[in-house]
């Protein structure tokens, strides 16, 4: 543990992307290798999720990775297409009607850029208030000048709904990267790194935990495994992954079992809500699946991070003032 | 093809992909490199890009749009964009007794291209397409060989309402349905009727 913290940032970072891709390149050796056996049987059904998955994960890394090397510019523009295209699934699934056309290109064209050069420029406390006040007063301003009373308020609700989560919620991604905190000068990556892998985290165990216990399911009609055991048991795993990689973080141990938990527990419960949505929305199939609108399944895989970050990012930040 | 052309395609299908996502869904048919006549629903001018974005690279070289010759051959960059970039087939709105109106689509179809139209002939935000236009009927008369493959365009009068001209990023879908064929001896009011019906077969239940 000296010698790593011996170590310079720069070949910490690089050594926490060997690990993930090494880690990354045995999961897949162990996963494909079956896949050659059992062709032609049933049992490559499973396999074959598991190797979606897998390249869900090895995109994700990779993402991950550019965004670390290509710097601030290179974060922020890769978040913000992130940020793009998920809010483009949102928008798509919500219905909006012609009268909201000025708005939607405020949200796409003005909105979304402006919130992630703020990002870049490390503005934090514009960047915190910009969409829940000015952009939540210009939105019904322009709908309203579109002269379009009919669900009016609807309307607007979507598209500041859409707003917040997909931009305000996920530009909380890079906002980590940039974070300048008191003797952690450049380790922004591992704190972004800590977020996903505790979300990660409790998602796999909420999942495995749903199927063990079998409990009766909260809202069956929204998600037919979530219960609050498996919830806590998830958001406990999160816990418990985020104490163990307290030495990369700022935190103190029980701080980073409570930043675990804390962010664990929103990502869940955020996948939960984007659920909610998308059945609302009518769409049936879940994930990689092209779906009746063209939803191509961007919004399930971001969502826990979009709700997670900005919790996550506020209370770093609360923290740190407390800490500086 | 010079690099300005091949560029300007490359820009074109990117930025249709980058707000509509351009999805094609062969539903009815697999996307050959066969002789075929698309047939779609009409309800924005950015339909023809859609369909194109969607297409195979192989075979969005050898298919074809009808474009209007008085209002695409107005301006230079109009011109070019439609000559040099999607290959248009010129037709003309005003009509002349000694020439028909089809001449253009069947020398395209005589060379072994395929082509996209719009049977509607004009643009209908309505939701279910207006009756068809017989031109589709006399193609299939001339062409037997050629399949007929309709094609149902989801959510594109969403990106861009008439009378606006910033699109708005949405996703889009074209669904390409089964081929048909004319029958023997058919009326046709009746294939057109059938045509049509294949089209709004193919709208995605949930809208």
């Amino acid at each position: 543990m000296n010698a790593l913290r011996s170590l310079g940032v720069e070949q910490q970072v690089a050594l926490l992307f060997l690990i993930l891709f090494g880690l990354l390149g045995l999961a897949s050796i162990a996963v494909f290798v079956p896949t050659l056996r059992a062709q032609h049987s049933e049992q490559a059904d499973p396999h074959l999720r598991q190797l979606r998955d897998l390249r869900a994960l090895w995109i994700g890394t990779v993402v991950f990775w550019l965004s670390w090397i290509s710097g601030p510019v290179g974060a922020t523009l890769l978040f913000g297409v992130f940020s793009f295209l998920a809010l483009r699934e949102f928008i798509t699934l919500a219905h909006t009607r012609r009268s909201d056309h000025r708005s939607l290109i405020l949200a796409f064209f003005i909105v979304l850029p402006l919130q992630y050069v703020l990002v870049g420029l490390r503005s934090f406390d514009l960047f915190s208030v910009f969409i829940p006040v000015y952009v939540f007063l210009a939105i019904p301003v322009l709908s309203a000048l579109a002269g379009d009373p009919e669900r009016f308020l609807e309307r607007n609700a979507k598209i500041q709904w859409g707003i917040t989560v997909c931009v305000f919620g996920l530009s909380h991604a890079p906002a980590l990267l940039l974070l300048e905190f008191p003797n952690y000068a450049g380790r922004g990556a591992f704190l972004l790194f800590f977020l996903v892998i505790v979300a990660a985290s409790a998602q796999i165990v909420q999942e495995l935990a749903s199927r063990w216990l079998r409990r009766r399911p909260v809202a069956r009609h929204i998600d037919r495994s979530f219960s609050y055991r498996a919830w806590a048991a998830g958001a406990l795993a999160a816990a418990l992954v985020g104490a163990l990689l307290v030495w990369i973080t700022p935190f103190r141990i029980w701080q980073a079992m409570l930043m675990g938990l804390v962010a664990g527990a929103c990502g869940t419960l955020g996948e939960f809500v984007m659920k909610a949505l998308k059945k609302d929305a009518g769409v049936r199939y879940w994930g990689n699946q092209s779906s009746v609108t063209g939803a191509v399944g961007l919004l399930d895989r971001v969502a826990p991070l979009c709700f997670a970050a900005p919790v996550f990012f506020h209370s770093v930040r609360w923290y740190s003032s407390l800490a500086a | 093809m010079t690099i300005a052309v091949k560029v300007m395609g490359l820009l074109v299908s990117f930025v249709a992909r980058l707000v509509t996502g351009a999805q094609g869904h062969w539903k009815g048919c697999p996307p050959e490199a066969l002789q075929r006549i698309y047939f779609a629903n009409h309800q924005s001018h950015l339909d023809w890009v859609l369909i194109w974005a969607a297409l195979p690279d192989d075979l969005r070289v050898r298919t074809r749009p009808i474009a209007a010759r008085d209002y695409w051959t107005a301006s230079k960059f109009k011109h070019w964009l439609t000559r040099e970039v999607f290959n248009a087939v010129y037709v003309s709105r005003q009509r002349t007794d000694d020439q028909d109106p089809l001449e253009p689509l069947a020398d395209a179809l005589q060379n072994g291209d395929s082509l996209v139209i719009f049977p509607e002939g004009t643009r209908s935000n309505k939701g279910t397409p207006l009756p068809f236009k017989s031109g589709l009927y006399h193609l299939a008369e001339q062409f037997p060989g050629v399949q007929l493959v309709p094609v149902w365009i989801d959510n594109v009068q969403r990106v861009m309402p008439k009378g606006e001209v910033v699109p708005v990023p949405i996703l889009c879908t074209a669904t390409f349905g089964a081929p048909m064929q004319l029958q023997p001896g058919e009326d046709k009011r009746v294939f057109l009727e059938r045509a049509r019906e294949a089209v709004t077969a193919l709208r995605p239940l949930v809208t």
